[in-house]
């Protein structure tokens, strides 16, 4: 159907104007409680783990804190808890590395009747891959700009 | 006969049996009570949810036959479609069947489309039973269209639920029922430019819109003819902007309009934000509670739009905006 003059403008107000809105507010609190409360589990096992193996040096705490969260995660989206959390706290389960980690094991679940190579491998990064191209590009721009500034 | 988009079908259609499945959610809906059957879990034992929404719709199929008492040989084709790609929800469905098949899409408004080229053929003569159906399963069509199942994302408020479920209708030549399809108006591709493939309800609301004027100028009618004019899956967002863009035109759908979207779901205690969707939104809703409303005699006058979003992944990453359809078939108890 061919539409005539600023028909299709005036729609597109009146469906901005009238149209429910995410409430900010409520979002930005949850997702702020939310992304705590991991932050605080996250340091809980980092703590434990100084505790009980008091040889370890802080960069293989953090690497083991890492690896356990993740696998937590992972385990929470197979049993599909995790997209019940992400639903009620939004950007507070994406920020961390547990959003990471949900990214690419819920596709690989989703892949899993189509076959272990083309399934599960080819679509595990369908939506983490974005983030770790531009990661990593952004990434190194910012080195490139604190090498210049270095050299200048 | 057809005048302008609105076909008027000589020998109205007799709509003879309906047969519905629903899926879990929509069974703890309002209109639990009117589904022939719910399902108590939406996987069916099967090894995939595609290979689960093909059991349903080869279930209501075969229910039907059943409860007419019909055989393969008796029913002349099946019109069906569905939301996977390449419909092969529908492909494998049939495969099970001896019955000729004609594939259909017009993302939720399939059930529409098929309801007007079932009538149409019996109408012209050339067929003497045929059976429309649709299904759509929230778990194929949340892959299809956006996100993993599991990944944690949020649903925006302008969001809705994909209804999982199958339902057919039989449609013949001789008066088994007294609801018939009097009229079909056709609908056109309308866009008016929303983007964003969440807010099902703007895009169609248009689509909508226009076929339903259509149908009255086409008609003579005014809105007060019918005694419900439901839509498909506008769901409450897209339903008061419809009702706007009609009063607009001129007409006013008043106290007798409402939704499907909004009829399948319980807004407050089932967190489906704006009501549900899918190609068997309207099919299940009118398949069941229309139906058996039409049956009792409450309702006497019934339009029904089918809308449907031809959005695809595809093109929204490309930039394009969203096409929409609806289909109005005026079904009266005569």
């Amino acid at each position: 159907m061919k539409l005539e003059g600023n028909e299709k403008k005036e729609y597109l107000d009146f469906v901005r104007k009238n149209s429910p809105r995410t409430k900010h507010l409520n979002t930005l609190i949850k997702a702020f409680v939310l992304g705590g409360i991991i932050c605080c589990i996250g340091q809980g096992i980092s703590d434990l783990i100084r505790h009980f193996f008091p040889v370890y040096d802080e960069k293989t705490v953090s690497g083991y804190t890492l690896t356990i969260i993740i696998i937590i995660t992972g385990i929470l989206t197979g049993f599909g808890i995790y997209d019940k959390i992400g639903n009620w706290g939004g950007a507070g389960s994406i920020v961390p590395i547990t959003g990471f980690a949900n990214s690419i094991v819920s596709p690989a679940i989703e892949r899993k009747t189509e076959g272990v190579v083309l399934g599960v491998c080819d679509n595990m990064f369908t939506i983490a891959g974005p983030v770790i191209v531009i990661g990593i590009s952004a990434s190194i721009v910012v080195g490139l700009i604190y090498w210049l500034i270095g050299v200048l | 006969m057809m005048k302008n988009r609105t076909i008027f079908f000589q020998k109205p259609v007799c709509i003879a049996e309906t047969a519905t499945i629903a899926g879990p959610k929509e069974g703890e809906g309002p209109l639990r009570n009117y589904f022939h059957n719910i399902l108590s879990n939406d996987i069916l034992g099967q090894k995939s949810f595609e290979r689960a929404e093909i059991k349903m719709h080869i279930y209501v199929i075969k229910n039907l036959l059943n409860r007419m008492r019909l055989t393969e040989d008796d029913i002349d084709c099946v019109f069906c479609g569905d939301l996977l790609d390449e419909i092969i929800g529908c492909n494998y469905t049939m495969r099970e069947f001896d019955i000729p098949f004609m594939g259909l899409y017009n993302a939720c408004a399939t059930f529409g489309e098929a309801l007007i080229i079932g009538s149409t053929m019996i109408n012209a003569g050339y067929m003497k039973k045929v059976i429309c159906s649709t299904t759509s399963h929230f778990s194929t069509a949340e892959r299809q269209y956006r996100y993993p199942l599991e990944l944690g994302s949020q649903r925006t408020p302008l969001s809705q639920w994909t209804v999982t479920g199958a339902g057919c209708s039989l449609l013949t030549a001789d008066d088994t029922s007294r609801i018939k399809i009097v009229a079909g108006t056709l609908g056109r591709v309308v866009d008016y430019g929303v983007a964003d493939a969440n807010d099902m309800g703007a895009a169609m609301a248009p689509a909508a819109m226009d076929t339903i004027v259509a149908h009255f100028k086409d008609t003579g009618r005014n809105p007060d003819y019918y005694d419900l004019i439901v839509t498909g899956d506008l769901g409450h967002s897209g339903s008061r902007i419809l009702q706007k863009l009609v009063k607009d035109k001129g007409y006013d759908l008043g106290d007798n309009y409402t939704d499907c979207g909004i009829l399948i779901y319980n807004r407050e205690g089932q967190d489906v934000m704006q009501g549900g969707s899918g190609a068997c939104c309207c099919n299940l809703v009118f398949n069941s509670y229309i139906y058996s409303q039409l049956k009792r005699g409450k309702l006497k006058k019934v339009l029904f739009i089918p809308t449907g979003a031809l959005v695809s992944k595809v093109s929204s990453l490309q930039g394009e905006t969203i096409p929409a359809i609806a289909h109005a078939v005026d079904i009266e108890v005569l």
